[in-house]
């Protein structure tokens, strides 16, 4: 599995999101760049220039026609993929730590910094899907969080509710149409930070990266804790891979101690873990700084890890990534490809009969 | 600056202390001492004396004046003798002293201390017999002290009977602020017997033969033990730094750098006497003090510069093996050894051995050779003074005779390693050139078990030795050298580890040490031998660059080479390891497994440990935050005969096979487990997914939304894109250059 080494940055990376069909990756980072990519070959396709600060997040939507952008100069900007246009920006009083995209592309839901005597605040903005169309000012929504800032946020399946993570540990669940809070589950370590929240295929479930060394899949309807996964070292993003059950944690020491240690300390690999049965699997080595973002390919086929360091590595899965697999697994597997010969067996002769 | 109280120095007080004994201060005390108390402090009560007639009443005084006078000053006419009606004397007498001082040393040194063998004198202070004796104070009729009676109490040695039957070793980690006592389960999670936050303030530390857990508390150390953990001993020893316990546990030693201060309040345990001291050599049984000593001054380095601080060495107080004596070195002058349990000073003196530099008792009781009496021995140096040449000693003990002596010449250093049974003594030279520009080490090897005594010189080492071990209960001993000196060197240098065995010979007897075999540009710089022998892990610890280890294998069945073949040993390489930032290493009890650890006490790098099997197969490995400390139970020796042994080593297929197949259905068994639960995860991961999807499916027909949401979005975007709908296929032909060559053509 030979990464390719996307040196497009020139500082750390914030977010990479792959597209829906994984051909694109969208990564920014602190040099106020946003940059997108082949994912198969690494090629650079564009970048998007505007923002004034450091760009925190970024998101892609279904039908790979818009992105939103979330920056340290108190803007969201909504692009347009194709020609890398400018189509829309709002303008808020603090930085934006995190948008998404729900899942049919017609809301972002955005997290603003508490800073300057601003709580922060979780902010819904309605999209005109079509890119030629004017964008509303309108706020459809704000939820102010008054007890513990919120640091990421998203949709869940039927954009029925808004799940956020806060700074204290806890994960919030909103009704995404009125904002009310519906439950607050302190549900990693009193005062570590969580500091990523992606989501399953289908939106029914997610997984959250906290600085308490572990990271957890919950569920999006009544944030029930299913998995906990612990690594030696804080986390600072964590992916579900599709097609093979597993998931990835990335992390490494703060970014301010790196220098007082050796790269073997620093533990700045991505961690792979089974889903399912919370086993570590195996580690990838690489980057010379902590792990800022990791992003797993929608289709299965690859992942991609930003670090502090200002670099991207794609990898690609070998064949030995797909055919791993546990014992109780294949026997599954084996149990359900029976199945499927029986039933196709049994529908054969139907349909030779007809 | 004048000296005042405020600034006076603790090393410059006057310390009361076994030197007492030898230096004569009183004129000066009673010249300078101020007389605080006037009154009958100065005066004892002497019980215990024989009934004489007033004949011979003189010779009576004049004989316990010698004993008196031992440790004060008293005169003839300072002795009350007082006489019945029958003429004969009353059995007690009255003394004075010149100083309460000395009263009081009188009571402490000489209660008990016979006068001969029918009587033995007991000395008490005039003022305790009038505080305590006084009329009212002692009932007439005896009352028959209450016997509590007897409750059973857990057994302490209940760790050597494992529950699963599978003969486990235990290990203690303390980790965080939690210790935790745990079974060896080798490669998996160790089973938790015991789990205590803060159970220690500093560290923690089994007894020799593992009966007590040591936890350390600024208020003192306790000892811990049986199968419910209890606590079994208290010893308040305040703001306590370091413990050790004599080989029999028997004994504690515990040493603090503070010196204790008794509160006016007083100490529940401790007395006025011990303020001011440092060393407190504790009783384990009763848990009473024994004795304590203040700390000596360390004597700053005579020969050449100061190097660095004045390192404290432990253990100050080394035992004997057979915990009847533990001994002092008073560096320079002599070795103080004092008789347990009463912790007199044996032949009330310490002997003098002028420049004694150090000593070392041997490790185990040793029969010589034509002695028939029982001794125990212990072996000490002295530097050239003067004309005199360097001097390695062994001396037996009770009798003080010098059993054997070596002359050396040109030392700078000695260092001195008994074998673990005392079969040998090795003794490292280190020797200077004239010039003492160039250094060189010699092993002199006493065989203290064969008549007389032959010492053995091994010099062909060039480099200087850092490092030396002899293997438990064996004869053969693994050195490490450096070519460099070692100093402040950025990279610690080469090293070469080289390996010595006696020679094959006919018969028990063994033959001369040889070198066997030396590894070459090495960083090793630690040894450590399987308590059982046979087995050596040589370790690189506490290095940033290199933390490797070897396990090697001395008995090994196989072909030798041929230039080793008189040569009783067969050296092969069984295993490597690698554990990076290890700090630690330590086998367990059995030679079965091997721990090492990387402590947060050196370093914050990586911490946790490493456990291998006795041929180097890693068996698990685990980082733990703030892991601290490993340390394996020690198990007390083995109660088999030679013979029962020798038994089971002879049938030892026959017990291996049992293990191996009780080990396989283990195994099996816990694998048909893990499988088990795993199936059960995966059977409730899609149930669940199952459930959930339905469930959304449900609520998505519902809504009236598609079923998948981006399919459809897709599809639309497809059909404003190109509406014809015909899928397109882009081709991209990619050239690549595989070679460029360049040709002149002319």
């Amino acid at each position: 599995m030979r990464p390719i080494l996307l040196k497009g940055h020139e500082r750390a990376l914030t977010q990479i999101r792959y597209n829906r069909e994984g051909d694109l990756i969208f990564s920014v980072s602190k040099d106020q760049q946003i940059c997108v990519w082949f994912s198969h070959n690494g090629e650079r396709l564009g970048t998007y220039r505007g923002h004034q600060g450091a760009i925190w997040t970024v998101d892609v939507d279904p039908t790979t026609t818009m992105i939103a952008s979330g920056s340290a100069d108190n803007t969201i900007r909504l692009w347009d993929v194709k020609t890398g246009r400018l189509l829309k920006t709002w303008d808020f009083p603090t930085a934006i730590k995190r948008v998404e995209f729900n899942e049919d592309g017609t809301k972002l839901v955005a997290v603003t910094e508490k800073r300057m005597g601003h709580l922060g605040t979780i902010v819904v903005l309605n999209i005109n899907p079509d890119v030629n169309a004017e964008q509303s000012d309108e706020k459809a929504l704000v939820i102010v969080c008054e007890e513990s800032k919120a640091t990421v946020a998203g949709w869940s399946y039927l954009s029925k509710y808004i799940i956020a993570g806060h700074e204290d540990g806890s994960i919030s669940q909103y009704d995404a149409k009125t904002g009310d809070l519906l439950l607050n589950i302190p549900i990693h370590e009193l005062n570590n930070p969580i500091t990523d929240l992606q989501w399953s295929a289908d939106r029914t479930y997610f997984i959250t990266a906290s600085k308490d060394k572990t990271a957890k899949l919950i569920t999006a309807k009544d944030l029930e804790v299913l998995k906990t996964y612990t690594a030696d070292t804080p986390l600072n993003s964590a992916t579900i891979t599709a097609k093979k059950d597993f998931v990835i944690l990335g992390g490494g020491q703060a970014a301010m101690e790196v220098t007082t240690t050796a790269v073997r300390q620093g533990k700045f690999e991505a961690r792979f873990y089974h889903k399912i049965f919370e086993d570590e699997i195996g580690r990838v080595r690489g980057h010379f700084g902590p792990l800022n973002t990791v992003a797993a390919d929608p289709t299965g086929k690859g992942y991609a890890s930003g670090g502090e360091d200002g670099y991207v590595r794609v990898h690609h899965f070998d064949k030995g990534y797909f055919d791993f697999m546990y014992e109780v697994e294949r026997e599954r597997a084996n149990k359900l490809a029976q199945q499927a010969a029986q039933a196709q067996a049994a529908a054969a002769p139907a349909t030779a009969k007809a | 600056m004048a000296p005042s109280f405020d600034h006076l120095r603790e090393e410059d007080l006057d310390e009361e202390d076994i030197d007492m004994d030898e230096v004569d201060i009183s004129d000066l005390r009673e010249k300078y001492e101020v007389q605080l108390e006037q009154g009958y402090d100065t005066f004892v009560v002497i019980d215990g004396l024989p009934a004489v007639s007033e004949e011979q009443k003189p010779k009576l005084i004049k004989f316990l004046l010698k004993k008196l006078n031992t440790v004060g000053k008293t005169r003839e006419d300072m002795i009350y003798m007082p006489m019945g009606d029958d003429g004969m004397s009353l059995r007690f007498a009255f003394v004075e002293y010149s100083s309460p001082a000395e009263a009081s040393a009188a009571v402490r040194q000489l209660d008990y201390v016979p006068l001969d063998k029918k009587h033995t004198l007991r000395v008490n202070k005039l003022t305790d017999i009038d505080r305590y004796g006084r009329e009212g104070r002692i009932s007439e009729e005896f009352v028959p002290p209450k016997i509590e009676p007897f409750q059973e109490k857990e057994h302490l040695r209940w760790f050597m009977a494992d529950p699963a039957d599978r003969g486990r070793d235990q290990f203690v980690m303390y980790r965080g602020d939690t210790v935790g006592v745990f079974w060896n389960n080798e490669k998996d999670q160790p089973e938790n017997i015991v789990d205590r936050q803060h159970w220690t303030e500093t560290f923690v530390q089994w007894s020799p033969l593992g009966t007590y857990l040591t936890s350390v508390h600024a208020q003192g150390v306790q000892l811990w033990g049986g199968a419910s953990w209890s606590r079994l001993r208290r010893f308040p020893h305040p703001f306590v730094n370091l413990v050790a316990f004599s080989p029999g546990e028997k004994y504690l030693v515990t040493w603090s750098n503070r010196p204790i201060q008794i509160p006016d309040s007083g100490h529940p345990v401790l007395t006025l006497d011990d303020d001011g001291k440092n060393y407190i050599i504790w009783d384990i049984e009763t848990a009473r003090p024994l004795r304590s000593f203040a700390q000596q001054d360390i004597h700053p380095e005579e020969h050449g510069p100061k190097k660095g601080p004045p390192k404290f060495p432990w253990p100050v107080f080394k035992w004997s093996a057979d915990d009847k004596y533990v001994a002092r070195l008073n560096q320079g002058t002599s070795i103080s050894i004092y008789e347990l349990p009463k912790m007199n000073l044996l032949d009330k003196q310490a002997v003098k051995i002028e420049g004694v530099m150090d000593f070392e008792w041997a490790p185990a009781t040793v029969q010589r050779e034509g002695v028939k009496t029982y001794e125990q021995l212990f072996c000490f140096w002295t530097p050239e003074i003067g004309n005199n040449p360097a001097r390695v000693g062994l001396m037996s003990i009770p009798s003080k005779q010098i059993v054997r002596t070596l002359n050396l010449f040109s030392v700078s250093d000695v260092k001195m390693h008994w074998q673990s049974e005392g079969t040998y003594l090795c003794v490292k030279v280190d020797r200077h050139s004239k010039s003492k520009k160039s250094q060189a080490t010699t092993l002199e090897i006493f065989r203290v078990k064969e008549k007389g005594v032959p010492v053995e010189v091994v010099d062909t080492i060039k480099d200087t030795v850092i490092n030396f071990a002899w293997e438990p209960k064996g004869d053969r001993f693994v050195i490490i050298t450096t070519p460099e000196p070692v100093g402040a060197t950025a990279v610690p240098p080469k090293t070469s580890v080289s390996f010595f065995c006696p020679e094959l010979k006919k018969g028990n007897q063994v033959g001369s040490f040889k070198h066997l075999r030396t590894l070459e540009k090495k960083n090793h710089n630690a040894i450590y031998w399987s308590p059982k022998g046979r087995f050596v892990v040589i370790a690189t610890v506490h290095n940033t660059q290199s933390s490797d280890l070897e396990f090697w294998d001395l008995d090994f069945d196989g072909e030798k080479p041929e230039n080793e073949k008189d040569l009783a040993a067969c050296l092969q390489l069984m295993g490597t390891g690698d554990h990076y930032g290890i700090t630690d290493v330590e086998w367990d009890p059995s030679g079965r497994y091997v721990a090492t650890w990387a402590s947060a006490w050196k370093h914050t790098m990586e911490n946790g440990y490493h456990l291998y099997d006795f041929k180097g197969e890693l068996l698990r490995e685990e980082h733990i935050e703030k892991f601290k400390q490993w340390q394996w139970r020690p198990r007390p020796p083995t109660l088999l005969t030679k013979e029962e042994q020798k038994q089971i080593r002879k049938n030892l297929r026959e017990y291996s096979r049992i293990f191996e197949q009780e080990d396989a259905e283990r195994i099996s068994s816990a694998d048909v487990a893990v499988v088990e639960a795993r199936r059960r995860l995966l059977n409730e991961w899609y149930a669940w997914r199952e459930a959930i999807e339905k469930e959304v499916a449900e609520e998505r027909a519902a809504l009236g939304l598609p079923a998948d949401p981006a399919a459809e979005l897709l599809k639309r975007k497809i059909a404003e894109v190109a509406p014809d709908a015909q899928e397109q296929v882009i081709e991209e032909i990619m050239e690549e250059v595989l070679e460029e060559t360049e040709e002149i053509v002319n």
